[in-house]
Formats: structure tokens, C-alpha cells, sequence
């Protein structure tokens, strides 16, 4: 089964490239206080808005700072903030869709009349509420985000476990005297790994966007921490003379979430090959 | 389908009263409240006249007080006055809403127009050089943060090529159609281009299932035109859970024209609701939010209700 999977995965060239390069990305990142070739808030004075030369890959910004450098320190803050907000999403969504699918009745109801609820107030508008209010750094971000992502999740989960919890060999564990608990831990949420693994993916590059978007906004991870977000938001008064500092952000973000989402796909296809596309 | 939408109207109820008191209570959790605007002036401010102030402005009672007053004069219409300009709330978002209506409605149109030509192009010709760059750009489409694809266009359509202004609504001493037009174009690429990406892989997806049913293959047997079997056979059922999954996507238009109005400083509900944020103007904030979450409820019962309009096996009991 395993190794099925990762034959239907691996045909996709695609998915395969950006898993290699999330990872190859991922690691510069977090390797970025070794690799970088200057201190992320290094300021050089003599050395301000310099466009992309072999001493600075990608430039400096309005305080000499070497963008390539800032680059690997904000995509650190970034790629964290998406990783851990889809795995709080993930969490929230499926530990709420299971207690709904399986328990049924009032708390089924009562669950999923709050997902009603949080699923129609405008996203992004509540983010910008309660980022604005709260101290903007990376904890609270991670959690901002991840409180407002586990809808579709639920919801999912909750429709698999109610086909799964009909299974003999639920039943089967049931009549041997295991706890609730011990059902959905062990033998529901296993069967439903799949499209909760898709969904935890796309949460990542979604999570990353609104990170972005929150920055862009000013809301998001102060500086002088570097974000892509912050990056970009800083570069918008000087886009027109040093393009550079606009480019190379949001390429980073793009790529980064381009990547993220062809591996989701993959994934999807390679777990649920009725679903495939070709 | 009469009773069908009269239970789900009936639904909205308790989900609006959900949704106001789930936003009322996060927005009254902020910590420093709407005297944190007063006193972020700098200046000495006496501790007596931001009591007063909290007292004017109904702050100093009990958050649940304070809701069941909003609720009781929402429900009248009245969404209060806003903390910075004393006006009526529902003023202030009803000069607004044109200009988002006009932005978010050419953006639909022209998402919708490029979605369908795109969708027919590559679901005619599966896997051929038009279907991969349709695909590969709505992969693109889809992963481009909006506020970047507004930065970029500027960048080039308006500062390099100069054949769109950078932001606004019309050049200043100008009032001419035509102008404010040229204005409009680049915001609503910008806000468009996520739906054309996801609308037109929904749209290809279900017509090439379609054209692959056995009423296509009838159609073909019975020596109509391809063109007649394409536009009146295939596309009319290839279009059914596209539309419901365009009336989803309005929903979320709101959340794209915060940000794309900030790039474009378009002056409509999403500026409005940036500048009312900053200046912690609760009212204001109140009003947007349970409007857009209205705009939501409401298409999603609007997608529900198209379905079953056109498809009639879908039954609503």
C-alpha cells in the first residue's frame, strides 16, 4: 500500500521537483545563521541600494542590509509560521470533525453549527481584527491563523469518520471493550490520514499567504525580524527604483506556495486515484 | 424548493446572531479599547476625559450590555455612530459600497468570461500546448499572493508602460468615463485573477466528463453539429457545479478587496475597513464584518438554490 503510494506520487514530476525543492529551500532557511553571508540586521551605510551584484546576490535595501541574507531569515519566519499554523489548523479541524462524526446527535450539531459560523464571517477581515490587537509575533501569528483554518478540515474529517466508524473492524474494537478514545485515536483517524494530510499541505501555502498578506498590511511579524510579507511591504514606497526589493520576495512566496500546492495535489491523487485528473 | 428556502432563511437567524456575538466579543477582547486611539496622540490626555470618553461611547459597561444594545438597534437598521466621525455607520459603508460593487463586478464579469473561453479551450483539446498553459497558470494564479500581482502590474502596466494609471479612481480635475474606466482595469485583473485560475480547471474538469457522457455520444450519434453538441448538450450540464462554485467564490470576493483595494487605493469597504481598524473605530469594523458575513450566508444559500434549479435530479426535501 505504502510503497503503491509513493509509485503514484513519484509519477508526478512535478510534485516531485517541489518536494525537493521545499526541502532544499526549507533547509537553507533554517540553516540561515550559518549560510547567510551577513548578519540579518547588519546595516552598511556604505553600501545602501545596491541592485544584485556577486557581493550581494540580490541587492541591498535602503540600509545597506544584504537582501539575499534577509531572504533566508524571513523565509525561517515564513515557512515556520505556515508549517506550524497548518499543523494547529490540522489539529483543531480534525479533533472537532472527529468528536462531531463520531459522537453524532446534539454534539454533531453543536459542532457544526459553529463551523457554520466560522466559516461565513469573512476570513481575512477577522485576521486583520485580531492581528491588530494582539502583540504581532510569531506564537500569536501561528495561532491567529491556525484558529481560523481548521473549518474545512472538519468538515471533511467529520464526513470520513462517519463512513468509517460503520466499518466491521470498528465494531470489532468496540466489542473487545476499547474506549471511545482509543477508537478514533487508533483505529478511525489512521483510516482518514489521507485527505487530512491533503488538507494540512494546502494549509501550509494558505498559511504562508496570509502571513503575507497580514505583513503587507503591517500587521504581521514586526521588524527588524524579516518576513517575505514585511519584505514586501517595506519595498512598495521604493518599487519603482529598486525593483529588486519587490522581485525577489514575492517570487519566494510564490514559488514556496506553487511548491506546496503541486506536492497537495500529488498527494491527493496518489492517496485517491479515482480522483485523478489524467 | 419554496419550503426548502424559507427553513434555510430561517437557518440565518441564529447563524447571524452566532456570527455578531463570535465578532462583537473579539472585537471588544482588544486590549487598550477605543480610548487607545485618543490616547495614542502622544499628548497628556486627563484620565478623567478618557473616562468621559468610554462613558460616551457606552464602553464603560459590560461587554454582553453592550451587545444586547447594539443587536436591539441592528435590528432597526441602525449599525450606530462611528467613534471617529460621529456618523451613522451605515452612511459611511453606503458611500462606500458603489465603488466596491463596481470593482468586485468587473472583476466577476471579466473572471467569468476568461474562465468559460478558457475552460472550453483546453477541455476541447485536453493535454494539448493551450490546455498546459491554461493549467500552469492557474497553478500560478492560484500560489500569486494578490497584493504582489497588484505591486507587479503597477510596476509595469502603470510606471514602465504608462498605459494604466497607478491607483485611484480618476485622475484629479478629470471626470471623464474613460478615464475613471483605465483606472478601473488593473484592480480588477488583480482581483480576478485567483477566480479565472480556479474557475476555469472547474470548468474543464466538468466538461470533459461531460463530453464523455453517454447524452453527448447521443447527441454526436444523432448527426447534430459539433458545435450544437458542444454548446447545447455538454457546456449547459458542464456549467451546472460551476456556477455553484462561482457563487462560493463571490463569497470570498470580500477578503480579496481588502487587500486589493489598500494596493489600488480604490476607496471602497476594504479601505474603509483598514482605516477604521487603525483607528480602532468598532462600530465601523462591527458593520463591515456582519455585513460581508451576510454577503456569505447569503450566496451560499444562493449556490444551494441554483443547483437545484439547474440540475432538477437534485432534490431539496
Amino acid at each position: 500500500m505504502r510503497e503503491l503510494f509513493w509509485r503514484r506520487f513519484a509519477r508526478r514530476r512535478a510534485a516531485v521537483l517541489s518536494l525537493a525543492f521545499f526541502v532544499v529551500i526549507g533547509a537553507a532557511c533554517a540553516l540561515a545563521p550559518v549560510l547567510a553571508p551577513f548578519p540579518f540586521d547588519g546595516i552598511d551605510l556604505d553600501s545602501v541600494k545596491q541592485p544584485p551584484s556577486l557581493s550581494h546576490w540580490m541587492g541591498t535595501d535602503d540600509l545597506g542590509r544584504d537582501v539575499f541574507t534577509r531572504m533566508l531569515f524571513g523565509g525561517r519566519v515564513s515557512i515556520l509560521i505556515g508549517l506550524l499554523a497548518a499543523v494547529v489548523g490540522t489539529f483543531l479541524g480534525t479533533a472537532i470533525g472527529a468528536a462531531a462524526g463520531y459522537h453524532g446527535g446534539v454534539i454533531d450539531n453543536v459542532l457544526m453549527r459553529i463551523t457554520d459560523v466560522a466559516y461565513a464571517i469573512p476570513t481575512l477581515p477577522l485576521l486583520i481584527i485580531l492581528s491588530a490587537y494582539s502583540r504581532a509575533a510569531l506564537v500569536s501569528m501561528v495561532l491567529i491563523i491556525g484558529l481560523l483554518s481548521w473549518m474545512t478540515t472538519a468538515r471533511v474529517v467529520r464526513s470520513q469518520v462517519l463512513s468509517i466508524k460503520e466499518m466491521d473492524y470498528v465494531e470489532a474494537a468496540r466489542g473487545m471493550g476499547a474506549t471511545d478514545l482509543r477508537i478514533l485515536v487508533r483505529h478511525i483517524v489512521p483510516n482518514a490520514l489521507g485527505p487530512i494530510l491533503v488538507g494540512a499541505t494546502l494549509g501550509v501555502g494558505n498559511a504562508i499567504m496570509i502571513e503575507s498578506s497580514l505583513s503587507f498590511l503591517g500587521l504581521g511579524v514586526q521588524p527588524p525580524t524579516p518576513t517575505w510579507g514585511n519584505m514586501l511591504m517595506d519595498s512598495q514606497a521604493t518599487m519603482v527604483t529598486k525593483p529588486w526589493l519587490t522581485l525577489f520576495p514575492g517570487l519566494a512566496i510564490l514559488f514556496v506556495v506553487l511548491a506546496v500546492n503541486f506536492i497537495g495535489d500529488a498527494l491527493r491523487d496518489a492517496l485517491d486515484p479515482s480522483a485523478s485528473s489524467r | 424548493m419554496g419550503p426548502y428556502i424559507a427553513r434555510r432563511l430561517l437557518q440565518m437567524v441564529p447563524l447571524l446572531a452566532g456570527i455578531s456575538i463570535v465578532v462583537f466579543t473579539l472585537i471588544q477582547m482588544a486590549p487598550g479599547g477605543p480610548e487607545a486611539a485618543l490616547l495614542s496622540t502622544g499628548r497628556f490626555v486627563d484620565p478623567s476625559v478618557v473616562e468621559a470618553y468610554r462613558v460616551k461611547l457606552g464602553v464603560d459597561q459590560p461587554v454582553p450590555m453592550q451587545y444586547l444594545r447594539w443587536a436591539a438597534a441592528a435590528l432597526t437598521g441602525d449599525l450606530g455612530l462611528s467613534y471617529s466621525t460621529t456618523r451613522p455607520v451605515v452612511h459611511m459603508i453606503g458611500e462606500r459600497l458603489p465603488a466596491t460593487l463596481e470593482l468586485m463586478g468587473s472583476a466577476f464579469l471579466l473572471a467569468a468570461v476568461l474562465a468559460f473561453l478558457i475552460g472550453i479551450a483546453s477541455a476541447l483539446r485536453p493535454h494539448s500546448w493551450i490546455d498546459l498553459l491554461a493549467n500552469g497558470s492557474a497553478f500560478v494564479g492560484i500560489a500569486m499572493p494578490v497584493f504582489w500581482l497588484g505591486l507587479l502590474l503597477q510596476l509595469v502596466f502603470a510606471v514602465e508602460l504608462g498605459w494604466a494609471p497607478v491607483s485611484g479612481t480618476h485622475t484629479v480635475g478629470t471626470s471623464s468615463l474613460g478615464d475613471h474606466l483605465a483606472h478601473l482595469v488593473l484592480p480588477a485583473i488583480v482581483l480576478a485573477s485567483r477566480y479565472v485560475a480556479s474557475w476555469s480547471r472547474y470548468f474543464r474538469a466538468s466538461l470533459i466528463s461531460a463530453l464523455q457522457s453517454d447524452y453527448v455520444r447521443t447527441a454526436r450519434a444523432q448527426g447534430l453539429s459539433e458545435r450544437r453538441v458542444l454548446f447545447t448538450h455538454a457546456v449547459r450540464n458542464a456549467l451546472v457545479p460551476v456556477v455553484s462554485a462561482m457563487a462560493l467564490g463571490l463569497a470570498d470576493l470580500v477578503s480579496g478587496a481588502v487587500i486589493t483595494e489598500t494596493v489600488f487605493a480604490w476607496p471602497g469597504i476594504g479601505r474603509l475597513f483598514v482605516q477604521a481598524m487603525f483607528g480602532r473605530d468598532y462600530p465601523v469594523l462591527m458593520g463591515i464584518l456582519l455585513m460581508g458575513s451576510l454577503t456569505v450566508i447569503v450566496f451560499n444559500l444562493a449556490a444551494d438554490v441554483v443547483y437545484g434549479l439547474l440540475d432538477p435530479r437534485i432534490r431539496y426535501e
